[in-house]
């Protein structure tokens, strides 16, 4: 582990990136359209995919977890105000913590509910929770609550990369698109 | 056509008083019986229950042959813990319970298998469809009371539980196995 801070994210830090937000927001989108659905074959089917999804998300989020933890993130512009180095690394942390409680009120949400989620349609995770209609609400508030909320914090952080890339010009998007990077 | 009236009379005869069996006929008890189901759903294990049956039965542990068994499930009574798949359950893809309120059950043949084992058969009427069955099952004596407790499988497709696009076995499984337990008081 280095002590210097680098300059750039490495290829593993790019590559799981945007591997987690294609399974974010694709499940995030799955999630809302699936809800309102009437009972069928189909339903069930999306809801198992969810489910699946959503743990690989959980897996996918601890690998990054562990990869940052190991290779710090490149600095933030010298330009940037003190309030939005701070607001940049909450969100991020708050991003962070609705990767694992996103999909974790999910699992436990679908045990209260009575279905045992069964990775894949192969693997069966061990249910924590015995059935329970009241507490199965709860959980299902939680985790609509925690999707909501990680929804809101994928558009901030869109508009804030967007933002330092058209107004402040500071390279800070071309750091997870390499090829916005201007040739030099 | 004249209905020949004394045939008419023995055939109600039989109906209304059955012949004498050494046991008498006994009614189970309700709240320690149970019926119940479980099936996969996307390979997820699903487990539900008939809140409602019936139960009338004439055994002998010494002469099963000589069993008399009616069971009768009330379908609407099911129960999966969840309003929406008890809903779908009792709509006309699944039991149509409207028009076929009640599975049934006559055990026409038991016989022993084994010290306490048993095994009945006989024909399961579901949704208007009527197949053979066999249920082997266990007998305890105890306190009082007989808890015959056992399990068959059946196919749904067979009754056309969940015709149509239900009908998919990837999403949910044909084979269902059904557990029952029922205590009946035991009489000497």
């Amino acid at each position: 582990m280095t002590t210097q801070v680098p300059t750039e994210y490495g290829t593993v830090a790019i590559g799981l990136h945007w591997l987690a937000a294609a399974a974010i927001i694709g499940n995030l989108a799955l999630g809302l359209y699936m809800v309102d659905l009437s009972l069928s074959p189909t339903k069930l089917k999306l809801y198992s995919w969810h489910k699946w999804a959503g743990v690989t998300i959980f897996l996918l989020s601890a690998a990054r977890l562990l990869w940052r933890l190991a290779h710090p993130a490149p600095a933030l512009p010298d330009a940037m105000p003190a309030w939005q180095r701070r607001a940049a690394n909450a969100s991020h942390r708050v991003l962070y913590l609705l990767f694992f409680l996103a999909p974790l009120s999910g699992w436990l949400f679908s045990s209260a509910a009575g279905f045992q989620t069964v990775y894949f349609g192969v693997l069966p995770l061990p249910d924590l929770l015995a059935k329970n209609t009241e507490v199965a609400d709860v959980l299902k508030l939680v985790h609509r609550t925690a999707n909501y909320g990680l929804a809101a914090l994928v558009v901030l952080h869109v508009a804030a990369a967007l933002k330092h890339h058209v107004v402040d010009g500071d390279g800070v998007l071309a750091r997870m698109i390499p090829f916005l990077k201007p040739r030099t | 056509m004249k209905t020949p009236f004394l045939a008419l009379a023995i055939a109600a005869t039989l109906v209304i008083a059955p012949p004498a069996y050494s046991q008498a006929t006994q009614k189970v008890v309700a709240e320690k019986s149970h019926i119940r189901f479980a099936f996969k759903q996307m390979n997820v294990p699903v487990e539900g229950r008939f809140r409602k049956f019936d139960a009338t039965v004439s055994f002998d542990p010494k002469k099963p042959e000589a069993t008399r068994a009616e069971f009768e499930v009330d379908l609407g009574s099911i129960d999966l813990g969840n309003a929406e798949g008890e809903t779908e359950a009792r709509r006309k893809p699944w039991l149509h319970v409207e028009a076929f309120p009640k599975a049934k059950f006559t055990a026409s043949a038991v016989k022993a298998t084994g010290p306490g084992r048993y095994e009945a058969s006989g024909p399961l009427t579901i949704k208007g469809a009527t197949l053979n069955i066999t249920a082997p099952f266990s007998l305890v004596d105890a306190g009082g009371m007989r808890t015959v407790e056992g399990q068959f499988p059946l196919r749904r497709l067979q009754f056309k539980i969940g015709d149509g696009p239900w009908a998919d076995t990837e999403t949910v499984a044909d084979e269902v196995t059904v557990r029952f337990r029922f205590v009946i008081p035991s009489t000497k």
